[in-house]
């Protein structure tokens, strides 16, 4: 790898180069506790994403908190050690970089993060925060680089006074305003904003969402926002990565996304955000829990636990619709009481045939079905499953179900489906020709199960 | 400013009676170096059975308004002594510590913003609910615990009967939140505070919460008084909005009526500084300048120099809350501008003879 390719190309370069890819991620793995001896269950944080970031271009990064959005963010800039897979940043894969030419090439990546008050150090001015990746750095003489700091204060909104100030003289907006300062500071290609404006107020926010947006002008910036706020995303980034459970479920074009949505999750997040108009009447798809432990994913499509739009067995196709969720729900309370821990005594009272927490299970077939009217045929496979159950063979029910009412979502993982002529894509296996589009789906059968 | 309500609001007004009225209610906090008035005559009504929304900046005032309701209040904060918060006819500010612990939790209850820090860690989560249970309903054993299972069942926790006996590790931020609603409905309360609920939530969570929120309060007929700093929550389950601004109540109106038509010049600009509200537009409209601390007394208004309608007067006079014009008895704002009937020199006499003044010294 030579010099050119890690350092920072001149701002004529990098303004001709607009539209090409800076960034490409291949095939990216980011796991937590991995690589035990005997038994390896790895957190599955970032589990295998590909995607590119064109120069000049803002890319959202969404999802619910544990979905990943921050790992990747890190393991861009080299903040996590990636498990697999390759980012290459100008072709060159930063993944294998160490030593002097990781450390050549960070000058051209910077972070801003989530919290103001806990990123940035009590103990310093700010002059010495944001003049830190200069002397790190070596640029310039010390005269030079406190002059660039004076310039950056400037830059972002501050004044070159606040030099000799220290952090807990500033409200949460100037904070990030110095967070901001520090990431320019060694005029880099390209930032991850990690949830920049999150921990600020509308008012403040709306101030450094424009600030954003006219450093990216200024200086040909290229920016990886992470957020989990859906209406910042669509006011400040061009395309979007959905992300579910380290997985990338939808992929494209912000405007287009948001107005026709493809992938059933990103249906079902667009419908959460609260509308700010009180006479809306929006359909609401409600998300059945929470998702599933990234340690133990589910075997299909990463969503299918979730999910409201699943695909249905041949049989249960015409099943009625509150139906079909207890059973989902059903599933779902078996899948987490097979991987709950049972403490000695719990075992103690199984082996002494005693009542345990565990064992009522027709206490819980009563909460989730309730008075349901049940097919005998439907009821017949519930009992079965009861009895697995009642025998403490919970996975056993789990199979014996699965059996019975999955479908390709809970045993294969789907592929991206290209869903627009813009390449848009989409992780879903309703995209496949012979099954209904999640978009038909949702407007036939949602609005008469969302009351 | 409880008075006949416009046919819109007839539904959620007309039927309940006032349960907690705060009048003229003013906190303030001694420092070493000022006297912070963190909340500065705050007056609001909330009726049985409707959810009033309070929304504003942080630092605006907002915890420590539903803070001096449950007299969370600590040195060097003190309840001013002309305040007066009735909560079902009885007074609040008269009561001893003694008299609150019954009304905290039994009466009036509580759910914070942070469901981690409010639940115990050493405590499973059906022991916590228990004591609820135990110190207002003297309820104990099997009994409690059955109750306790209830309780989770109620807010829609499955598998509650295994779940009573997990501690709140176990549980995820929705759940915990869950259980903190479950541990705030165990005395069947007649107004639950919500303190920023669903902030520290995932939106897909937030939707299950406000959603729970809603059934709960058919069920019970509960008033809720919601806090939150984001408008699209407050849209959505607030009937009543307050909006406040460093420590005073600037304008009160019913949702849609705010949302349609803000009056006050803050409110205008809190409502499209919110990205959604212009998708493609090129900037985001922002407010000039920072919330400032209220630390001395409003002989002006305190938006004055972050607002773009400003005139001679905002400096000089204290503006109160004033019905926005003639017809409107539902709908006041804190502004010289309002009423907007009057002419703008009967409009100021009139912000200035109600002016009340009120002296804070510092001990």
């Amino acid at each position: 790898m030579s010099e050119k390719t890690v350092s920072r190309q001149d701002a004529e370069a990098t303004s001709a180069g607009v539209g090409e890819t800076l960034v490409e991620v291949n095939d990216l793995k980011t796991y937590y506790e991995a690589g035990g001896l005997v038994d390896s269950n790895p957190v599955k944080a970032v589990d295998g994403v590909n995607f590119e970031i064109k120069r000049g271009e803002t890319l959202g990064l969404v999802g619910e908190s544990g979905c990943g959005k921050t790992t990747l963010g890190r393991t861009l800039v080299q903040l996590e050690q990636a498990t697999d897979g390759e980012v290459l940043f100008d072709g060159t894969d930063v993944t294998k970089l160490s030593g002097e030419e990781l450390k050549r090439w960070r000058r051209n990546t910077q972070i801003v993060f989530q919290d103001p008050e806990s990123s940035l150090n009590d103990r310093m001015t700010i002059g010495e925060i944001i003049r830190e990746p200069l002397d790190v750095h070596g640029v310039g003489t010390p005269q030079e680089r406190r002059e660039k700091v004076r310039n950056l204060l400037e830059t972002v909104g501050l004044r070159p006074e606040h030099y000799y100030r220290y952090p807990h003289q500033f409200s949460g907006g100037q904070r990030q305003r110095i967070g901001i300062a520090r990431a320019l500071a060694l005029e880099p290609e390209f930032i991850v904003l990690d949830e920049p404006v999150s921990a600020l107020d509308v008012s403040v926010q709306a101030k450094i969402l424009n600030l954003l947006e006219e450093l990216q002008e200024e200086f040909g910036l290229t920016y990886l926002f992470i957020a989990h706020d859906l209406s910042v995303v669509r006011h400040i980034c061009d395309r979007v990565v959905v992300m579910y459970l380290g997985n990338v479920m939808e992929l494209g074009d912000t405007e287009e996304m948001f107005v026709d949505p493809a992938n059933p999750y990103t249906h079902a997040l667009l419908s959460a955000i609260p509308d700010p108009d009180p006479t809306s009447e929006k359909e609401r798809i409600m998300l059945q829990g929470t998702p599933p432990s990234p340690r133990d994913p589910p075997s299909g499509c990463p969503f299918s636990t979730r999910c409201p739009m699943k695909i249905r067995p041949e049989k249960y196709r015409e099943m009625d619709d509150e139906l079909w969720t207890a059973i989902g729900i059903y599933r779902n309370v078996l899948r987490e009481r097979s991987r709950a821990d049972r403490s000695l005594t719990d075992q103690l009272r199984e082996t002494l045939g005693m009542q345990t927490k565990f064992s009522d299970i027709e206490e819980i077939r009563t909460e989730v079905f309730g008075d349901l009217d049940m097919p005998a045929e439907v009821e017949q496979h519930i009992d079965e499953s009861a009895a697995y159950v009642a025998d403490n063979k919970e996975s056993k029910a789990l199979e014996y179900l699965q059996g019975e009412f999955g479908s390709v979502c809970d045993t294969e993982h789907p592929g991206d489906n290209v869903v627009s002529d813009t390449g848009r894509t989409s992780l879903c296996h309703r995209h496949l020709p012979e099954y209904e589009e999640p978009a038909e789906y949702s407007d036939v059968e949602l609005k008469t199960t969302q009351g | 400013m409880s008075v006949e309500s416009p046919e819109e609001q007839a539904d959620v007004r007309g039927t309940g009676e006032v349960l907690l009225s705060v009048e003229e209610l003013r906190t303030v906090f001694y420092t070493d170096k000022e006297v912070i008035r963190a909340v500065d005559g705050v007056s609001f009504d909330i009726h049985r059975g409707e959810t009033v929304g309070i929304v504003g900046e942080s630092g605006s005032g907002k915890s420590v308004t539903a803070r001096s309701i449950m007299r969370l209040i600590e040195s060097p904060g003190q309840i001013l002594p002309e305040s007066s918060i009735q909560f079902a006819g009885e007074e609040l500010t008269e009561k001893t510590e003694k008299q609150m612990q019954g009304i905290r939790g039994g009466d009036v209850a509580m759910v914070f913003q942070d469901p981690l820090t409010s639940l115990n860690p050493v405590y499973s989560v059906g022991n916590q609910i228990k004591e609820a249970l135990r110190l207002h309903q003297g309820m104990r054993g099997t009994q409690a615990t059955q109750e306790a299972i209830d309780l989770l069942e109620a807010v829609g926790i499955p598998d509650a009967a295994r779940r009573v006996e997990e501690y709140p590790h176990q549980f995820s931020g929705g759940m915990r939140q869950r259980a903190v609603i479950a541990m705030a409905l165990a005395c069947d309360p007649e107004l639950l505070i919500c303190d920023e609920p669903t902030t520290a939530l995932d939106v897909t969570i937030q939707a299950q919460i406000l959603d729970l929120l809603k059934s709960l309060q058919e069920d019970h007929g509960l008033a809720i008084m919601f806090i939150t700093h984001d408008m699209g929550v407050i849209a959505e389950i607030a009937d009543r909005v307050n909006v406040m601004y460093a420590g005073e109540i600037i304008e009160n109106a019913p949702v849609v009526e705010l949302f349609e038509s803000p009056r006050h010049p803050y409110t205008e600009g809190l409502l499209s500084s919110i990205p959604g509200n212009n998708p493609s537009g090129d900037r985001l409209t922002t407010i000039e300048g920072e919330v400032p601390t209220p630390n001395e007394e409003a002989t002006y208004c305190r938006f004055a120099p972050r607002c773009p309608k400003e005139f001679g007067e905002c400096t000089s006079v204290h503006p109160v809350s004033v019905p926005v014009n003639a017809d409107a008895d539902d709908h006041t704002a804190a502004c010289l501008l309002y009423p907007e009937d009057s002419s703008s020199a009967e409009a100021i006499e009139r912000h200035q003879n109600a002016g009340g003044h009120t002296e804070v010294t510092n001990e």
